[in-house]
């Protein structure tokens, strides 16, 4: 695999290939997450895209600095909207301990929870109105906390896990199908959500020029040890110039495509011991009786729960551990790309895309679902030139003005799909564990 | 007066595009709940096999168009959808040979049906992208309007106009027609009746004689005619775009579990259900309200539940609630 990239480097530029690199690493990490779930313990997740999505507002809300304006002229608004929902929930909590279960308890709550929507989207509305209202072109939220944004990765695995405990409590009981469109449709609700709620986070007016945690191009190009190490690094390619002007310019050249590869560099250096912890971790959980245990309960529901381990608690668990990664990784994205666009979560590049990995890849181990996301994020961007190859190779015999060679080429993108369908198929059908399946040490 | 305004305008604007819609996501929701009911899994491919049929019944449109072939007033895609529900079937019967067939006979879990059928997804987004490409494709031809907003005002001297596309009348129609026969051949016919009884119990059915080849097969046929239909439905009356049919999959998915999966009637109607709950929750309600409260009472905001942009949480919620309260759908499919 890191051949394949090297070889990208190579042939392309090392510019795509670390990007392909650090997308290959995050989805290394939302894999891990979704493999946790199920290959752990069976449980399946289509909602990966909300967690993704969580995570990424993690780290708008944690590295943007508060717009002081929007605080001012709709804070209070906000919070006290904040606090009805908290003492809504409260009185449910009260209501669910304190009385039976019956029809009329059943429909009291019913009516607070939708008398307490209606209060408060009335108390709220002028707060959101006069925030989005603040200098709406640049602002028009509340912005975050001023920190930086690598904090956010936490926290972004705090908000899925949040999620996923609201959901697990919701959705766990289904049987494996249902609990898969159920976590589907819950993740659109948070994608809508996200979209359409400004005050927040911009909603699909995007949020860009996000903090980074690695130095900035432009920066780099000015710094005096940079440029020497750049110089040093292509000594034999400058020396050949005689000119001084003309080495002076690559010089420049190489400056500004090194820059770019070191911040890329700095990324992967990042990701990379996010990988490296994450992969001890689960290794760790894998094999320790923790693990033993949650197989146990994969295989054998029944008996699992007869040998007295709390099935409905650990899979609770497990699924808000699971989505918690996978909130990591979405903060991640959004730090590498630097903005964080709402619009941009599909469910099919952010969660079938994924299951692909983790079947591809291995359901139950952990180097499998790394080198699921390795593989197939790498034939996902690299799907397109290599059918492009294909396609040109096998209509070499045709002119180029043939109408239907030219609607091949024109549709090379969409062979992608194509790809990752077929990939899925054979592996379900031919190695229906993966490519490196799962290992239990029998002792 | 205004009471008769306030009317015309719920028709114009809950209505008919709710029991539009509405019929859209019914046949959808049909498709999805005989392939659960009968072979038992969960098919992610829903929306991509609709915009499959969609694109067959398109490219036979602009086939006979180029030959000039036209129904007048009705649009030439009617003529085109028994080519679309040939090709759909030929598809989905291909599909089942090489790919689902295999893990009937191994008896695979439902998880792992649900897993192949995202591989053909995949696969059938490809295909239909590559054919006929990603973008929005409109294939209507014909009169547009059986009644005009603006003609309708002049008929009756209302304030609030009444307008009535072509295209909602038609989806409305075929689909009472095929509804209808298609309860009538579930419960009446004798291979209708198997199918129910291979849905209900499967080795029961198996011992007293019933071919399981057989349904299959019919399955996959009432599922082709479906999801042509519904999908090119939905084409006619908004527009063709292969990621707006992936999309749809989630409402009719919905529909399908909100009225009780594995049940047909429960699909019906649970398409309805969906449709309306979108509409009703999201509907501005304040010139309804101006029509009928005194003028001293009325509203001063828009009188909206919720904005449109919520239009597809709104069914999404209405499915947890259901599957929160009454997991087997509120007309008793399987429980889940």
């Amino acid at each position: 695999m890191m051949v394949l990239i090297l070889m990208v480097g190579i042939f392309q530029s090392w510019n795509i290939a670390l990007s392909i690199f650090n997308l290959c690493l995050i989805s290394a990490v939302m894999t891990m997450g979704a493999n946790i779930q199920w290959g752990y313990a069976g449980l399946i997740n289509f909602g990966i895209m909300g967690y993704t999505a969580l995570g990424g507002l993690a780290a708008v809300l944690i590295s943007v600095d508060p717009v002081q304006e929007a605080w001012r002229a709709g804070g209070f608004d906000i919070l006290m909207a904040l606090w009805l929902i908290v003492v809504m929930v409260l009185v449910i909590r009260f209501i669910l301990k304190r009385f039976e279960k019956s029809k009329i308890r059943t429909y009291s709550i019913a009516a607070i929870i939708i008398s307490g929507i209606l209060l408060i989207r009335f108390s709220a509305e002028p707060g959101i109105e006069a925030i989005e209202a603040v200098d709406p072109a640049k602002t028009g939220f509340l912005g975050g906390f001023g920190l930086p944004i690598v904090f956010s990765w936490i926290v972004g695995a705090l908000f899925a896990g949040g999620l996923a405990f609201i959901v697990g409590k919701v959705a766990l009981g289904l049987r494996a199908d249902y609990l898969a469109i159920a976590t589907l449709l819950i993740s659109e609700i948070v994608i809508a959500i996200i979209k359409h709620e400004d005050w927040l986070t911009r909603g699909v007016k995007n949020v860009i020029g996000l903090k980074r945690p690695a130095p900035y191009e432009v920066d780099l190009q000015t710094t005096d040890w940079f440029i020497k190490l750049v110089e040093k690094f292509n000594s034999g390619k400058l020396s050949v110039i005689e000119n001084l002007a003309d080495r002076q310019a690559a010089l420049n050249q190489l400056v500004i495509e090194g820059s770019s590869v070191f911040v890329k560099l700095c990324y992967s250096g990042l990701f990379l011991v996010v990988v490296i912890i994450l992969l001890i971790l689960t290794q760790k959980a894998l094999y320790s009786p923790w693990g033993r245990m949650m197989r146990a309960i994969r295989d054998n529901e029944e008996a699992a729960n007869a040998m007295g381990k709390n099935v409905v608690k650990q899979h609770l668990l497990i699924f808000i551990l699971g989505s918690a990664i996978v909130g990591i990784a979405g903060a991640m994205l959004v730090t590498q790309d630097g903005l964080f666009t709402p619009g941009s979560y599909r469910p099919m590049r952010y969660t079938f895309l994924i299951w692909v990995m983790v079947i591809v890849g291995g359901s139950g181990n952990n180097f499998g679902a790394i080198l699921g996301g390795f593989v197939v994020w790498f034939l996902w961007i690299e799907a397109a030139p290599i059918s492009l190859f294909l396609i040109n190779f096998f209509t070499a015999g045709i002119p180029e003005t043939n109408v239907l060679k030219a609607h091949l080429i024109e549709s090379v993108p969409y062979f992608r799909f194509l790809l990752m369908g077929l990939g899925l198929l054979f592996i379900m059908r031919y190695r229906p564990k993966g490519i490196l399946p799962e290992k239990i040490e029998i002792k | 007066m205004d009471f008769v305004n306030a009317i015309i305008l719920l028709l114009n604007y809950i209505f008919i595009p709710g029991l539009t819609y509405g019929s859209q996501l019914a046949l959808g929701a049909i498709f999805v709940t005989l392939i659960y009911g009968i072979l038992r899994f969960a098919n992610f491919a829903t929306g991509d096999m609709m915009s499959f049929g969609t694109m067959m019944t398109i490219l036979f449109t602009w086939y006979f168009q180029s030959l000039g072939i036209s129904l007048g007033v009705l649009p030439t895609a009617l003529l085109a959808i028994p080519f679309g529900i040939f090709f759909m079937i030929l598809y989905m019967l291909t599909i089942d040979k090489f790919v689902f067939k295999y893990y009937r006979t191994q008896k695979s879990p439902p998880v792992q049906f649900a897993m192949v059928s995202i591989g053909v997804m995949f696969v059938t987004q490809a295909v239909v992208r590559i054919i006929i490409g990603p973008g929005d494709r409109r294939f209507f031809d014909g009169e547009k309007f059986i009644i005009k907003a603006r003609e309708f005002k002049e008929m009756t001297g209302l304030n609030e106009g009444l307008a009535l596309k072509s295209t909602q009348v038609i989806t409305i129609f075929v689909t009472i027609i095929l509804v209808s026969l298609l309860f009538w051949f579930l419960n009446k016919t004798k291979t209708g009746k198997s199918m129910k009884a291979y849905s209900d119990n499967e080795d029961l059915a198996l011992l007293s004689g019933i071919d399981p080849k057989k349904i299959v097969l019919v399955t996959w046929v009432i599922a082709g005619i479906l999801a042509t239909i519904g999908g090119a439905l939905y084409g006619l009356d908004k527009s063709f775009k292969p990621f707006t049919y992936f999309n749809n999959m989630l409402p009719i998915f919905a529909a399908a579990i909100v009225g009780g999966i594995g049940n047909p009637f429960g699909a019906f109607l649970g398409g309805y259900v969906i449709a309306f709950s979108e509409i009703l929750l999201t509907y501005a309600y304040k010139k309804f309200f101006i029509y009928v409260l005194p003028e001293s009472m009325e509203p001063e905001g828009l009188v909206q539940l919720l904005s449109t942009d919520y239009k597809f949480a709104v069914s999404f919620s209405i499915l947890v609630i259901v599957l929160l309260y009454r997991p087997s759908g509120i007309f008793k499919g399987k429980v889940l």
